[in-house]
């Protein structure tokens, strides 16, 4: 995801020169083309993240789009003040693009994890917020980003995760896409979370349980109405998303969900992090199995709301 | 303490500043007066700009990154005809175009500043834009000498040294007082040439209240190809009214309207 996350904005930056590029201490050997070929927009800047969403502001009050790529954590928590700020204040079109978003970095612990990167970046006014669920969607979404206005936050995941949406469905930033059919339980989910909800849909067809799943790559500005028009059918909802529940994805759903007054009561549940920080390490698949962000954990939500 | 004499004009300036406080029935007087000279030396003989079209492309660019000085800031754009004098009198107000802090919905701000720390960094983007656009405008960023307490200022301060940015000049107030007190007991910064020089800017000092001297020294600039410039300026927080100087009890206020009518009496002296 991130090696196409960062090959579309080379491409995009060879046919626009208002495209620069920010990087904060990359990997040796990242975009490398990029630097030789255009070395002018290519700013690999040192470990300060405050001063690279300063930076990238300034440019970007100038008309520059300006895409910029490091960890999650420290695009997200150390500048905090100046994505508000710099970025959200001023409305500039400056694009995160986060490595690691959610456990990605189980193996290096709570200073690594972005868990928490959803709730504060959606509290931001004029931020938009995405978490595509996988290389392709990420490749549809960047050229889309040139034209768009405001800053927007880009959650990535490991990379190599599996391809799971459609090829053909154009994307839109704001959309939300019905991704299985049935009438009796609806999967919402965002991000590479997708995976486990379309494998959690296919496995309760087998208890005869017909599964709605809804994929919402973009969780702000949160595409109400076709969220709304499935949830109003159907009486079980289930979130999931690899975050703390606490002000994320699931959160914006129940809020969304609590002010529909919808005639007959639901039945609901978020799946995500608790309220604390990992203490185990192993891998990002271990970690999510261990909260109950998995196929499995899916089913067992679903069929204990169902009461069966 | 600082013994330059005011002219006329900048006593006015003054004085409008604090008819504006008189609305508001709050503001940041001393941070404003240790400014009124640097402003006005860039308004009337240094800065490139058209108040008709403020978002001119070859216009200098002007942040004040230490936000909390705008009092005199709006008294120069408003001079200058950025927008109507009137909106002076509406400081503050609900429905008034001049905030406590500056923002970019007021014609001729650049950046919304006030959260310290964020402006150098603004103006280092727009400073690399201008050497990628190789136009010759200038990015002119103020600070305060308590912002540079905040890391993101040293951050962009190594930056702009790498870039090579000639065309960025970072002007400091440097009125030795912050909100509780003394610059050098709150956190000293000394030695402050040194650092700076150190970061790779080339660095002037000149008294920041003596009109000759500023326009001397930004007429300089830049004063070394391919480095960013450092002006310190030596400044008194409340220049112009004697008790106001060097106190930090000045630093944000709601004055009582017997205090104002105090102060403005003050600057008639």
């Amino acid at each position: 995801m991130r090696k196409t996350a960062l090959n579309e904005v080379f491409e995009l930056a060879k046919k626009h020169k208002k495209v620069f590029f920010i990087g904060s201490d990359l990997g040796a050997g990242t975009l490398n083309d990029f630097r030789e070929q255009i070395p002018e927009r290519f700013l690999l800047e040192g470990i300060y993240e405050q001063n690279i969403i300063g930076m990238a502001a300034g440019l970007a009050l100038e008309g520059k789009v300006v895409y910029i790529n490091s960890i999650a954590t420290f695009l997200t928590r150390r500048c905090f003040d100046q994505n508000i700020l710099d970025l959200g204040l001023h409305n500039v079109n400056v694009r995160i693009i986060a490595n690691g978003g959610g456990l990605v970095y189980a193996p290096l612990g709570p200073t690594h994890e972005a868990i928490e990167d959803i709730a504060i970046m959606k509290t931001i006014p004029n931020m938009t917020v995405i978490a595509p669920a996988d290389a392709q969607e990420m490749k549809k979404l960047i050229p889309l980003t040139l034209e768009y206005k405001g800053p927007i936050y880009i959650r990535m995941g490991k990379g190599y995760d599996p391809i799971v949406t459609d090829k053909e469905t154009p994307f839109v930033i704001g959309k939300a896409y019905p991704m299985r059919k049935g009438s009796d339980a609806l999967i919402l989910t965002t991000g590479i979370t997708l995976r486990l909800a379309l494998e959690a849909a296919d496995e309760l067809a087998k208890y005869g349980i017909k599964t709605s799943v809804i994929h919402v790559p973009t969780i702000k500005p949160l595409d109400k109405k076709t969220i709304l028009k499935h949830a109003e059918k159907i009486h079980i909802i289930v979130t999931v998303e690899e975050h703390i529940k606490i002000g994320g994805f699931g959160s914006a759903i129940s809020e969304l969900l609590c002010e529909a007054n919808f005639a007959k009561p639901k039945k609901f549940k978020m799946i995500g992090i608790p309220d604390e920080f990992p203490e185990n390490y192993g891998s990002q698949d271990l970690l999510m199995e261990h909260y109950g962000i998995s196929t499995k954990g899916l089913v067992k939500a679903v069929k204990d709301l169902k009461g069966k | 303490m600082n013994n330059t004499k005011l002219d006329k004009k900048s006593i006015e300036m003054r004085k409008q500043i604090v008819s504006m406080m008189a609305c508001a029935g709050r503001g940041h007087p001393a941070s404003a007066f240790s400014l009124v000279e640097i402003l006005r030396v860039l308004y009337d003989d240094i800065l490139k700009y058209n108040p008709k079209k403020p978002k001119w492309d070859k216009r200098d660019r002007f942040i004040l990154s230490k936000g909390h000085g705008c009092l005199a800031l709006y008294v120069v754009l408003a001079e200058k005809g950025f927008f109507p004098k009137k909106e002076l009198e509406k400081f503050c107000a609900f429905d008034g175009l001049l905030g406590g802090h500056p923002e970019i919905l007021t014609p001729g701000i650049e950046a919304s500043t006030g959260s310290l720390g964020h402006g150098l960094s603004i103006g280092l983007g727009m400073a690399i834009n201008a050497k990628f656009e190789k136009s010759n405008h200038k990015v002119f960023v103020v600070l305060g000498d308590g912002e540079t307490d905040e890391g993101s200022v040293w951050e962009a301060a190594l930056c702009a040294g790498k870039h090579k940015l000639d065309n960025l000049i970072v002007i400091l107030d440097y009125n030795k007082v912050q909100s509780y007190g003394l610059v050098s007991y709150v956190q000293n910064l000394e030695p402050i040439a040194d650092k700076w020089k150190s970061f790779g800017f080339e660095v002037r000092e000149v008294d920041g209240h003596n009109l000759n001297e500023l326009k001397k020294v930004f007429s300089q600039i830049p004063f070394t190809k391919g480095k960013p410039s450092m002006i310190i300026c030596h400044t008194v927080k409340g220049k112009g009214v004697s008790f106001m100087e060097g106190n930090a009890k000045w630093h944000h206020v709601k004055p009582k309207p017997e205090e104002l009518k105090k102060i403005y009496k003050a600057l008639e002296v």
